[in-house]
Order: structure tokens, then sequence, then C-alpha cells
């Protein structure tokens, strides 16, 4: 409960864990707000249903509210403007020359608030991509001032978990991108962070996690807990396996 | 979304751009072609010839295969990626994926005719249309994207017309994206005063392409652009990101581990769209050639090593050529003859 989880990839592509999340808080029976920014509904639906999870049905009965970035921005650049004189769009920070994400943050809260007939167990709010944000003209400050207001509705005031995606490289030299990047660490209950191999491409093994408790943040005097596995991905499946024994090599 | 990024003098990558265009040509697709320094319609009547004659017939099945394909409203994108074994495979066999091009001939302009084709050239519209709503971003992107987005509504390609039985794909080329004949400044200067303008073009344009039935190209002088966290954001923001380096002008070209080839194809990024895992193919190392008639990327392999000595002429590359090949094995084993002291 509570929890911020952020999901990092370096030198590959961690979305797979935004799948899994998706689909363990929809079964689980948890309201999800997702923030989609870099890829259309239909292709997270495709593949939640080969994970078993349908997001058209999750989407009726009220339990996602699925905000489709790439939609949304269309609307607010070509759309007819009675359309948006009706709801401020949450990506209007694209088209105003303020860049901050209060009409995004606006979002979040009024999709997570629940409401008098929700049953629901815990909000969850997920985002991909967060680094995202930055390509669309928004500063750092602004996105880590919306992700603190997230936190404080979604986790504290509500009991909620967020879970965020950002990509990282090492000699990056998108510096904002990195700053985002290292403060979330910094303020992170759990880190997932996936990493292409070093030693270069392979067809057995797509890549290595480590996994990072935080309990440091904690304040019992114990250091993070770390636990590495390298993993390879599958149709509808991921399989973890500790490091060197991929099942290639056995 | 397909990204290339040019190789220095921008040959090859014209040449890619052509073919992508002329594809489009012998499928019956629609196209859209956008440039700043070269009026769309040369570029058209250069598009080279395809090769047999049976093509076209050819070219009618991949037609049919590829309206059932896109049917739901995702685009079609990674075209050369997935061209590459049809390449390597003689002409002749049955599973054929496109087409092959004759790149002495141009095109005749009767298959033209079947096909509609809609143009953007800079300078043109520059001086015709008003200002529209720019959202900060440059103009001239602002423009393009108002041409692409008039062009996918009024052709129905959004799918917003249940009656139209024939679906289409549109294929958008657009030429040299982000150097400065499309007034960006980006590729001249370390700081540049809007840095977002290309980033947001391409959200924009991802939006556009997701929501409709069409694929696009864009090539982009990336060894112009100082700033290198741009191309950063912009990988994230493209589906599929090849880079071209071709060996004209620098030291690799009279390396003999390349003699055969004119240039290298980096695959930075291949899309995962709708599934888990991507397709990837078990080399990451290919190099393109082009020979008087044929413009070919294969795997990167090594000549076999009949020297006398022990070492090649430039041990250095030689070094880094064997951290580059995954499945060239005499590579390894020269490599390593240079560690036994």
């Amino acid at each position: 409960q509570g929890k911020f989880t952020l999901l990092r990839d370096t030198r590959t592509d961690g979305s797979f864990l935004v799948h899994h999340f998706l689909s363990f808080y929809l079964r689980a029976g948890c309201k999800v707000c997702f923030v989609a920014l870099l890829q259309s509904f239909s292709h997270y639906n495709i593949v939640a249903q080969k994970l078993g999870v349908s997001l058209t049905a999750a989407k009726e009965r009220g339990q996602l509210v699925f905000f489709e970035g790439l939609k949304s921005c269309l609307d607010l650049l070509f759309g007819e403007e009675e359309e948006q004189s009706e709801q401020p769009s949450p990506l209007q920070f694209i088209s105003e020359s303020t860049s901050d994400l209060k009409a995004l943050f606006d979002f979040v809260r009024m999709s997570l608030t629940p409401s008098g007939s929700d049953s629901w167990k815990g909000p969850m709010l997920l985002v991909d991509d967060l680094s995202v944000l930055l390509s669309l003209g928004t500063t750092p400050v602004a996105v880590l001032d919306f992700i603190h207001y997230c936190r404080v509705v979604v986790c504290s005031q509500l009991k909620g978990n967020i879970v965020v995606l950002v990509h990282s490289n090492e000699d990056s030299e998108d510096e904002e991108n990195e700053l985002v990047v290292n403060s979330l660490c910094h303020h992170s209950d759990l880190i997932l962070w996936v990493e292409g191999l070093a030693t270069g491409f392979c067809k057995d093994v797509h890549g290595e996690i480590k996994i990072i408790k935080r309990l440091s943040l904690e304040l019992t005097g114990e250091q993070d807990h770390v636990q590495i596995y390298q993993y390879k991905i599958q149709d509808k499946n991921v399989t973890f396996f500790a490091r060197g024994l991929s099942a290639a090599v056995l | 979304l397909v990204f290339t990024e040019e190789d220095k003098y921008g040959l090859y990558s014209n040449l890619l751009f052509k073919y992508f265009l002329a594809e489009g040509v012998l499928c019956g697709h629609d196209l859209f072609v956008a440039s700043a320094k070269e009026h769309p319609d040369n570029i058209l009547k250069e598009l080279p010839a395809p090769l047999l004659d049976d093509t076209y017939r050819n070219g009618l099945g991949e037609e049919a295969a590829v309206k059932s394909e896109d049917f739901q409203d995702s685009m079609k994108i990674a075209w050369r990626y997935q061209n590459l074994p049809k390449m390597e495979a003689s002409p002749t066999t049955s599973t054929k994926f496109g087409h092959y091009y004759d790149v002495s001939k141009t095109m005749s302009p009767e298959l033209f005719e079947s096909i509609k084709w809609h143009s953007f050239f800079l300078p043109e519209e520059l001086s015709l249309q008003p200002q529209m709503k720019t959202c900060n971003m440059n103009s001239a992107y602002a423009r393009l994207l108002q041409s692409i987005q008039r062009i996918i509504y009024q052709e129905r390609f959004d799918g917003s017309d249940p009656q139209k039985k024939q679906k289409n794909i549109l294929r958008i080329g657009i030429q040299s994206l982000g150097s400065m004949l499309w007034g960006d400044d980006i590729c001249s200067s370390d700081t540049p005063e809007d840095t977002h303008s290309l980033t947001k073009f391409l959200y924009v344009l991802r939006g556009l392409l997701r929501k409709s039935l069409s694929a696009c190209i864009i090539t982009v002088p990336a060894h112009l652009i100082q700033n290198k966290a741009i191309m950063e954001r912009v990988t994230n923001l493209s589906d599929t990101v090849v880079g071209l380096e071709s060996f004209i002008g620098s030291e690799r070209e009279t390396n003999p581990l390349y003699k055969d080839y004119h240039g290298l194809v980096h695959v930075h990024q291949i899309p995962r769209l709708n599934s888990l895992i991507c397709d990837v193919s078990d080399t990451k190392d290919l190099a393109f050639r082009l020979k008087r008639k044929l413009f070919t990327i294969e795997r990167l392999h090594l000549p076999p090593d009949l020297s006398d000595t022990v070492s090649r002429a430039s041990k250095q590359d030689l070094a880094e050529s064997a951290k580059l090949l995954s499945s060239g094995c005499g590579a390894m084993a020269i490599g390593k003859k240079h560690l036994d002291f």
C-alpha cells in the first residue's frame, strides 16, 4: 500500500513490465488509471489479452481509466474549438506556454478519487512513460512536481500505488532526463531496473533485471536489498533465471 | 514510424527513401512525399524501376495480404528489417515480400497512374497557407502536420468512413527532417533555440500514424545534429530506427574488411508492437552495397584470411569488428591472436 515503484530501462525496452503490472493490478481488482503516452490502446489491449485480461471490459466496468496520450494530443491540435472548451485537455501544456502538468494531475486525481458506487480495492496509477513528457516541452521540475503531487494524492491520501516507467542510458547526454530519473530513484520504494546485456545482443537472454528494495528509506538502518536476474521474453510470458543459468546454457 | 539516420552525403539514405516510395507504388498504396530541398515531383521521377516482370503481379497479391492485416487501426511498420531475408535469398524463392528494384532505371510513368499521390514541398507551402495553431512548434513542421492530417482525414485513411470498402494504406516519406531547410537549427548549433520542435512533431506524427492506416519513413541527417539528447528522445519516439553509415571518405573505405561493401546498416531499434516480444533476427551486423543495378543489404561477414601474416592491416579496426560480429567466428579467432604477445 502506498508504494512508489520505478521501472527503469537502459539499452533495452522495459515495457513488458508495464504490461505485467497492468494485468496484475487489474486482476487484483484495483482501480487503475493508466496514462499511456507512447502507444495506442489497441497495442496494450492485444498484449493484455495474451496475458489473460481484457482492457475493453475493464474500461467498460469502470475499473480502468485509460488515458491515450497520442489521441489526446491529436484532439488538442486538430480538434474542433467547441470540444476543447468543455474540458481542458490533460495535455494542454503542449499548446500553452506554461509548462506545468497541472491539468494532467487534475485528470489523474479525478479518475482515482473514489465515487460512491466504486467497490474496487485501492487505486493505482501507471505511467508509460515519463521520459516522453520531457520530449514534449515540459521541464524536469514540472515532471517531478507532477509525480510529487500524484504521490501525495494516490499514495498518502488514497493509500494506492504508483508505477512509473522511465528510460535512461549510461553516458546519456540527455541531462534533463537523467535528472528526473535520478531524483525518482532516490524517492522510490522499489526500483526494477531492466538493462540490456553489456556484452551485446543475445537471442536467449534478452536482458538483466535488477530488483532494488529500498529498505534504506524505512529508517531501520538496513541497506537496500538488491537482487539480479536475467530474463527472456516469450510471447505470453517472461522467464526469469539466475545470472548465467539461462536454458540455453544449461 | 521508421526513422533513418542519413549517411554523411545522403546518397544511400536517399536510395532507401526512394525504395520505400517505389514499393508503395507497386503495392498500390497512396503516397505522400514531403521535402524541403527537392521538389517531390522530381523525387518521384527518380524512383527505381522494378526488376522482374512478374513483380507487378506479385504486388497485387501483397496488396491483398496487407489490407487484411491492417484491418485494425494499427499501423504498418518495420519494412526494411523484414526485407532482410528476402535480400539474401535468391530472387526465385517462393516467400517473397516486397519487390526488387533496378537502380539503373527509373520507374515508368504508367505505374504511377493507378495510385494517388500527394506532395508537400516546403518552399511552395510557405507562400500559400496562412498561419495555423503552432503550439510552440516550428512553423514548417506545423504545416507539414496540418497537411498530413488533412490528407488522412480527406482520404479517409483514419477509418472514419465505414462505407468505404477498399481500405488502402498511405505511405508517407519525409526527407531530411531536422535540417536547416526546415527552419530548424538543431543541425547547426549546439544549443538550439527550440529543442522540442522535432520531438513534438514526431509525437504528433506518431499519433496520426497510430490513428490511421499509414506508414512513414523519415530520413534525418543525424550526423549533423549536435545535441545528442535530441537523438535519444527521437529514438524513444520512433518504432524503428535504422542508421546508415557509408564508407565514403572515412578510413573504413580502404579497410580490407569492408572491401565488398559500401557501408554499414545499424539497426538501433525494432518495433515491439502488439506483442511482448519483437522479431529479433540472428545477427545485427548488416552491411549494404550498391552494385550497378542492385542495392543489397546483407549480413556482414569477413572474407577468409588468406594472407601470410598473422595480423591484418589495421589491428584496431579488427578488434572493433571482433566486438561487433556476433556470428562471425573467423573474426573472433583472429582477434584473439592479438592477445598472444
